[in-house]
């Protein structure tokens, strides 16, 4: 995931950079409250963490192993905020000092990497623990559900750039397609495992959880019945289940997101000249028989970045003005 | 994806770049990424000229060929998403030993190749000559916030400690046996995982505790800043404006 020098054109790389460095602006001084000011180096061991988990392979079929990226996980265990600026880190320090990842495209590897996954996995879910029960089982699910979604998302994040900073002749739709298909397999890898690394945190220190800290511990250790082989079973499920709908949805009722897009405002300029405007990379939408259906599409995977970055944010946003949680040292 | 290495770049050695001061190393590798990637694409004796800079730094820097090489390894994986642009991609296509491919996307591929190569490059010879708490250093006097800074060093320093952990849970667990085939087995990798942040949050705060008892406030004391002439500056940015000079006169060229 970590993109190099070049993959998108330079002002892509500047907006990402900018959006990049004003998000993690505002997580840092959240964050800053939410660490009470003093825990600075438990942030830092919190990085090492996420870094070294980075490291840990787990299989995945006939031999091959895939590694976390860990950008939902962090938020579930930290917090949003905490959990977006410890990524942050790990990705600039990737970057810096290990030359992994090119230093033009941390604006792009941060906004993907560790914000979209951060904010966005932390509001899905923030929904999902409303609808589950919330006993451990529970719990674990729906931090495994957002930890896929969070990938997937950022595989959306991309592909919305690319629409906007092309370096190659490739359509939008083309690049769409591959990286959400792609990224909904390693969804189900990390889904799985940040599922199941939930429930072993909250089987030993429920309160070392951030994402529920609202919620009765004896209620937590409550464990359901559930083993790896149904979660796998119910996330491929899912997976497949968004897959199908999904291409259905684009290939048969074209008319249907692009009322989507209307709705929300993003096809307005698409009654013109959708091309017009030299927003969009001349190259993303070279060669694409449908305009219409293909902006359309970036318009639905924007309303749901826009939608479940800004509910992570606003989430994170809230939980100050409540009552401050209880303290996390012994 | 990259992962898998919890061993710093660092290089050993007295060479003038090594003794460059860190901020003016990570300004000079940033300015000189941005002059690549301002380079208009298809210029390419506009990259040839960036790799001479780049080879006079990396000579400059006594870092062996193979250490370099062995370090770009890390853009494998995109150099795979590259190659298969021009398979993907539109517009006209040319005929290589009888496959069609896009003629634009076989060219925008080996930008993109020359650009990402250009790039690691770079950072290869900032992380190979500075060490990683100079690093920091260098970015908190670029005005980077301490809060950021400060929680990087954390990592870093607790970063060997944790990687050594996993190796011997990986050791323990291979003992016991666990040979898994495929992701229905990675239970107990991931109760692993859990055990790993339970033990990392638990030494954060063991870490906290202690620096409470010595006197921490929240900052971390600030060493005192290095010297940094003029002369430091105007080598190092010198340098770093090869690739903007160079896009300049390829933009004016037209090419």
């Amino acid at each position: 995931m970590h993109a190099p020098d070049g993959f998108l054109n330079a002002g892509t790389a500047v907006a990402t950079g900018a959006i990049s460095a004003g998000t993690v602006g505002v997580a840092m001084r959240q964050a800053r409250e939410e660490l009470a000011d003093k825990q600075v180096p438990l942030a830092g061991v919190a990085a090492a963490f996420v870094f070294a988990a980075q490291m840990i392979n787990f299989p995945v079929a006939a031999g091959t192993t895939g590694h976390l990226l860990g950008g939902a996980l962090a938020a579930i265990l930290l917090g949003p905020s905490v959990g977006a600026l410890v990524v942050t880190v790990v990705v600039v320090v990737q970057a810096l000092v290990f030359a992994d990842g090119g230093l033009t495209a941390l604006g792009y590897n941060v906004l993907n990497m560790a914000i979209v996954t951060s904010f966005g996995g932390y509001a899905v879910f923030r929904v999902l623990k409303r609808l589950l029960p919330t006993d451990s089982t529970g719990i674990a699910s729906a931090a495994g559900i957002a930890a896929g979604a969070s990938v997937v998302l950022s595989s959306m994040a991309f592909s919305l750039e690319w629409l906007f900073g092309a370096t190659a002749p490739v359509a939008f739709d083309t690049v769409f397609g591959a990286m959400v298909g792609v990224h909904l397999l390693i969804g189900i890898g990390e889904g799985v495992v940040t599922a199941l690394i939930v429930r072993a945190v909250l089987a030993a220190r429920p309160d070392l959880v951030a994402g529920v800290w609202d919620v009765d511990r004896l209620q937590l250790q409550r464990d359901g019945q559930v083993g790896v082989r149904q979660l796998l079973l119910v996330t491929v499920v899912i997976a497949f289940a968004l897959a199908a709908v999904g291409s259905q949805f684009a290939a048969s009722d074209p008319d249907g997101l692009e009322r989507v897009a209307t709705d929300t405002g993003f096809a307005i300029s698409a009654r013109e000249h959708p091309l017009s405007s030299g927003l969009f990379a001349d190259y993303a939408t070279d060669g694409v028989a449908n305009e219409d259906l293909s902006l359309a599409v970036a318009g639905a995977a924007g309303v749901a970045i826009t939608l479940a970055v800004g509910a992570g944010v606003f989430a994170a946003a809230r939980r100050r003005d409540r009552e401050r949680r209880p303290t996390r040292v012994d | 994806m990259g992962a898998g290495h919890a061993h710093t770049l660092y290089h050993h050695g007295h060479t003038r770049v090594h003794r460059l001061p860190p901020e003016v190393k990570v300004a000079a590798a940033f300015v000189f990424v941005l002059g690549v990637a301002v380079t208009p694409r298809h210029a390419y004796w506009a990259f040839a000229l960036d790799a001479l800079a780049l080879v006079v730094a990396t000579r400059a820097a006594r870092l062996p060929l193979r250490f370099v090489a062995a370090r770009m390894l890390v853009v494998v994986p995109f150099v795979a998403f590259a190659l298969l642009i021009p398979f993907v991609a539109g517009g006209e296509t040319i005929d290589v030993w009888g496959v069609s491919l896009s003629r634009d996307g076989a060219l925008a591929a080996i930008t993109i190749l020359a650009k990402a190569g250009l790039g690691v490059t770079t950072s290869i010879v900032l992380a190979g000559t500075t060490e990683q708490s100079r690093i920091l250093a260098g970015l908190e006097r670029l005005r980077v916030p301490t809060v950021f800074t400060t929680i990087a060093a954390f990592m870093l320093r607790y970063l060997e400690i944790l990687a050594d952990e996993v190796g011997r849970m990986r050791t323990a667990m291979r003992a016991r046996g666990y040979a898994p085939r495929w992701i229905g087995d990675a239970g107990p990798v991931a109760n692993a995982a859990g055990a790993l942040f339970l033990r990392s949050y638990e030494r954060g705060e063991r870490v906290h505790a202690a620096m409470l008892s010595r006197g921490f406030t929240g900052t971390m004391p600030r060493l005192a800043d290095e010297h940094v002439t003029r002369h430091d500056w105007l080598t190092g940015i010198g340098w770093a404006l090869v690739p903007a000079v160079v896009a300049l006169a390829a933009h004016l060229a037209g090419t």
